[in-house]
């Protein structure tokens, strides 16, 4: 940087580079977020873009041509990635498969981020009765098992992609609500907010404009780690039959439906799993990633 | 006159950054006898807890400790094995932290950790242990001192457990004892107690004391020797009466400025303070370190700055007299 | 502490008894639970009389009261499928689940404490990546497909385990990786967050200090502060390891509580999927009562106040 004593300013050394430029060279540095933001964008983009880059139907069946081989183990370009049991180009249920999977965690982790931020901030700001309640709720619903409690609805209510999508949303809060409660005690105690109390500004307001700013990164952290849990539930949920239905190209079910030719095809498990298991990979490392980079100790 | 039971010389200490090798311990000098009392002022940051960490062999695997020679009552502890050290470190020479509230483990009973420093050193029953724990609590001047034994730290106040401290560092009569300002974290009142003790039983012990302060008041009282620290380097050392009587660095006198002293401050008069702030320490640090804040600082402060030495009483300046009768201080 | 055990067992009550309302009204969900019982083909005089026979007829409140009261002296009905009380039949399930939970939280705890450990003492090094890579994909890993492989591999290729079934301990080891890789990253951070925070402690340092060497310093003075928290996730990962091993029994067909579950909620067997939800959710309730009470009794902070 610079050496003391060929000049004597010490200008430089107290403009350092701004919060900024810190944040920006953190990002940049830190290999996880960068793999994991980069794999996720390619594969949303694949999710978006799959009416256009699948090269055929994802539910288009063909009994002439059931459970070809990838090309890597001996078949053919027609089907990159082979054909499953009933013919379907399985490189154009995976892309489309993309989109179920992607659309389930972005609107899981969106409802329940809605339900667990507003009960965490009203407990961490409001305190006292409130908390009390917003902790009883949280305990029972930590107390409820997630799998058993989702597949036994779905089964009631039947497995669409908006039940299990609204099922998911209503049961993944938890860790939203832990969370924020927490960040905006820590918040609320802070000089600036009682500051905005003193000169008298109105409760909406300081939620707002004082405390929703200072706990955005922890609830950032929170959306991606939820929407790679809710992305992992659907595809359980339908490996056990009990989510989203067939003939909708989803990765769980593509999982179950190969189950039964794994002795002789695992190939047909193998690569909807791996996609997966990249997928939820990529966002928890991004996940973890922005936790690394917002937190306050690298702030200094 | 004697071997000194420890002396160092030219310790250095760096820490290597993002930014450049940090030099936070730059060419450090001293002795110190058996009995006596050295104390170490200076400025947070300055380098003195990073010091006494280096003697102790305490420091982080990332600070790089560098020394021409660091001997201890004739061994060399620069090259001393982890082993050695682990002999030497409890046994003879002990240390005691800034930080009561958090330097006792909060799992174990205070006499199961007054205890382990005995046991770890001496081939004693644990009931002698014991003992030797509940007559150490009642030195440091705690009452019901068998009681306390079975209390876990956090039941304790932070007097209490600073004084538990110092017992444990006393559990096997250590020839050094290192306390790294014991007091900042505790009440006023309290502090003056805690250093008096320490201060007393090193007298009644024969123990060599390093204290580490900025509290020149306390300085004043307890010590023998006094070592200024500014910015990694030892400014001036010497004995406490040159150093109060004849300040010869600037920075000391700085210091000196910023404390009333009974007989020596005015009544009425302004204190000092001493405008600016530390350089960086990162990369090749040349010439003198206080030249930033130095209100005599000319052009050569940049260069070799001579050790001047008279005696016991050594500074580092480019003024052969520190410009001890400037006018342009009088006038402050 | 008395009063903190007293205080936390209200409050497990309280949270049981809630849970037991919100279970029973789930399955209200459809609107009309016997019209869902008798099938899409059933003429309306059957439901009607299925409606008559289950008391479907009367208020909710009511039958909840009836099931609550009866659940009590542990009776939850009879399974429309299997004919058989209830009760009985998710005990004769439970010995299974139980063995796996067990065994899934001793290997998760046998393979996450030491390498958190190991990870916390040499920050970056090797093995510290290692073992954050282990557990980075133990959280992205998709239990069913990582059981699925295993069985590939373990079962089928090499031939060491068999692939599914009760019958031996043997039978037990790949479920109990998957259900145990399942618990063990969230241990491992824990683990290795909590020695590197108690290994820059002061009082660590006070430890060296004094002359105590390396492995009492890490095993006496930093593992015994820093396994505390450990020590309560591990309670509550069994408790949802319990509520998880529908996935894991229903990939080994492992006849447990857990695949009774998955069968009577394929099923429709509401009095048995009702019990079931209520006993997953009182294991997870006693296993994070009695981690916050063995959590008291192991820091002193805790205990004495």
């Amino acid at each position: 940087m610079i050496t003391a004593g060929t000049h004597d300013s010490l200008l430089d050394e107290i403009t350092g580079p701004t919060p900024g430029q810190m944040l920006r060279k953190r990002v940049f540095g830190h290999q996880g977020l960068l793999i994991g933001a980069v794999v996720l964008i390619i594969l949303t983009i694949i999710a978006i873009l799959a009416p256009w880059i699948a090269p055929h139907d994802p539910y288009a069946q063909s009994l002439m041509t059931r459970m070809e081989p990838p090309v890597f183990m001996g078949g053919t370009w027609e089907h990159p990635l082979g054909t499953d049991h009933l013919g379907r180009d399985y490189l154009s249920r995976l892309i489309y498969g993309a989109r179920i999977s992607l659309l389930i965690g972005a609107v899981a982790a969106l409802i329940s981020g809605v339900i667990g931020t507003a009960m965490g901030i009203a407990a961490g700001y409001f305190g006292g009765k409130v908390d009390a309640v917003v902790t009883f709720l949280i305990n029972v619903r930590l107390a409820m098992p997630v799998v058993l409690v989702a597949l036994a609805v779905v089964a009631i209510l039947g497995g669409s992609l908006q039940v299990v999508i609204m099922v998911l949303g209503l049961l993944l809060w938890d860790r939203f609500a832990v969370v924020m409660r927490a960040s905006t005690m820590q918040v609320r105690r802070r000089e600036y907010v009682a500051a905005a109390q003193v000169i008298g500004a109105s409760t909406p307001r300081i939620l707002l404009s004082e405390i929703m700013p200072n706990i955005a990164n922890n609830l950032i952290v929170v959306v991606t780690l939820e929407m790679a849990h809710a992305i992992l539930l659907e595809a359980a949920l339908s490996f056990l039959g009990l989510g989203v239905q067939p003939p909708t190209p989803s990765w769980g079910l593509m999982v179950s439906e190969g189950k039964n030719m794994m002795l002789f095809e695992p190939w047909l498990v193998l690569i909807p799993g791996a996609v997966l298991f990249v997928l939820v990979l990529a966002i928890n490392l991004m996940g973890d990633g922005l936790r690394d980079v917002t937190a306050p100790e690298n702030r200094s | 006159m004697t071997e000194p039971l420890l002396s160092v010389r030219n310790l250095r200490l760096d820490i290597p950054t993002g930014s450049g090798t940090l030099h936070a311990v730059r060419g450090i000098d001293f002795d110190l006898n058996r009995g006596e009392t050295l104390c170490i002022v200076g400025e947070s940051g300055s380098g003195k807890s990073l010091t006494s960490l280096a003697l102790m062999g305490l420091l982080g695997k990332s600070i790089k400790r560098n020394a021409d020679r660091m001997t201890f009552d004739g061994t060399e502890l620069t090259t001393a094995s982890q082993g050695q050290m682990r002999k030497l470190r409890g046994a003879r020479m002990a240390m005691i932290f800034q930080e009561p509230m958090t330097s006792l483990n909060p799992a174990y009973t205070i006499g199961d950790q007054l205890a382990e420093a005995l046991l770890l050193h001496r081939k004693v029953s644990r009931q002698q242990a014991r003992a030797r724990a509940i007559e150490l609590l009642e030195k440091v001047g705690i009452t019901a001192a068998e009681s306390r034994l079975s209390q876990y730290p956090h039941q304790l106040s932070g007097g209490l457990r600073q004084r538990v401290m110092i017992a444990m560092a006393l559990m096997c009569e250590p020839e050094l004892i290192i306390a790294d300002e014991p007091t900042t974290a505790l009440d006023v009142t309290i502090q003056a107690q805690i250093l008096r003790l320490l201060h007393d039983l090193g007298r009644e012990m024969n123990m060599a004391v390093i204290l580490i302060t900025h509290d020149l008041g306390v300085v004043a009282r307890v010590a023998d020797k006094v070592a200024v620290m500014y910015a990694g380097e030892l400014v001036e050392t010497g004995p406490v009466g040159d150093i109060f009587g004849a300040p010869s660095h600037p920075y000391t006198r700085g210091l000196l400025r910023c404390i009333p002293l009974p007989g020596k401050t005015d009544r009425g008069a302004k204190l000092g303070t001493i405008p600016g702030i530390v350089p960086s320490l990162v990369g090749e640090v040349e010439g003198c370190v206080f030249r930033t804040r130095c209100p005599y600082a000319v052009a050569e402060c940049r260069g070799e700055i001579p050790k001047r030495e008279d005696g016991s009483h050594a500074f580092r300046c480019i003024f052969p007299d520190g410009k001890r009768h400037s006018e342009k201080e009088l006038t402050v | 502490m008395l009063q903190f055990i007293l205080k936390r067992l209200g409050l497990a009550l309280l949270v049981a008894f809630t849970v037991s309302f919100i279970s029973f009204s789930l399955l209200f969900l459809s609107g009309d639970p016997a019209a869902a019982l008798a099938g899409e083909t059933a003429s309306g005089e059957d439901i009607e009389a299925l409606r008559r026979l289950y008391g479907f007829d009367r208020p909710m409140l009511v039958q909840y009261g009836e099931w609550l009261f009866s659940a009590l002296q542990g009776d939850f009905g009879e399974s429309y499928y299997f004919r058989l009380p209830v009760a009985s039949l998710i005990a004769d399930r439970l010995s299974v689940t139980m063995t796996l939970g067990v065994c899934g939280i001793i290997f998760a705890l046998l393979t996450a404490v030491p390498l958190g450990v190991i990870a916390a003492i040499r920050p970056n090094s090797i093995i510290d990546r290692v073992a954050l890579f282990i557990s980075v994909a133990g959280q992205a890993m998709p239990s069913f497909w990582f059981g699925l492989i295993l069985i590939v591999v373990f079962a089928i290729q090499l031939g060491w385990l068999p692939p599914s079934g009760t019958e031996t301990w043997r039978h037990f080891i790949l479920p109990t990786i998957v259900l145990g890789y399942y618990a063990m990253p969230a241990i491992m951070r824990l683990t290795r967050a909590g020695m590197l925070d108690v290994l820059n402690s002061d009082y660590i340092r006070t430890a060296r200090a004094k002359g105590a060497n390396e492995t009492r310093v890490l095993f006496r003075h930093a593992l015994r502060n820093a396994i505390i928290p450990v020590v309560s996730l591990a309670a509550v990962q069994m408790g949802f390891m319990l509520g998880g091993s529908i996935v894991v029994e229903s990939i080994f067909a492992l006849h447990g509580a857990g695949y009774l579950a998955w069968e009577s909620i394929a099923r429709n067997d509401l009095p048995t999927v009702q019990a079931l939800i209520l006993i997953f959710s009182m294991f997870y309730i006693v296993f994070t009562f009695l981690a916050d009470v063995l959590n008291a009794w192991l820091d002193p902070r805790m205990r004495s106040s």
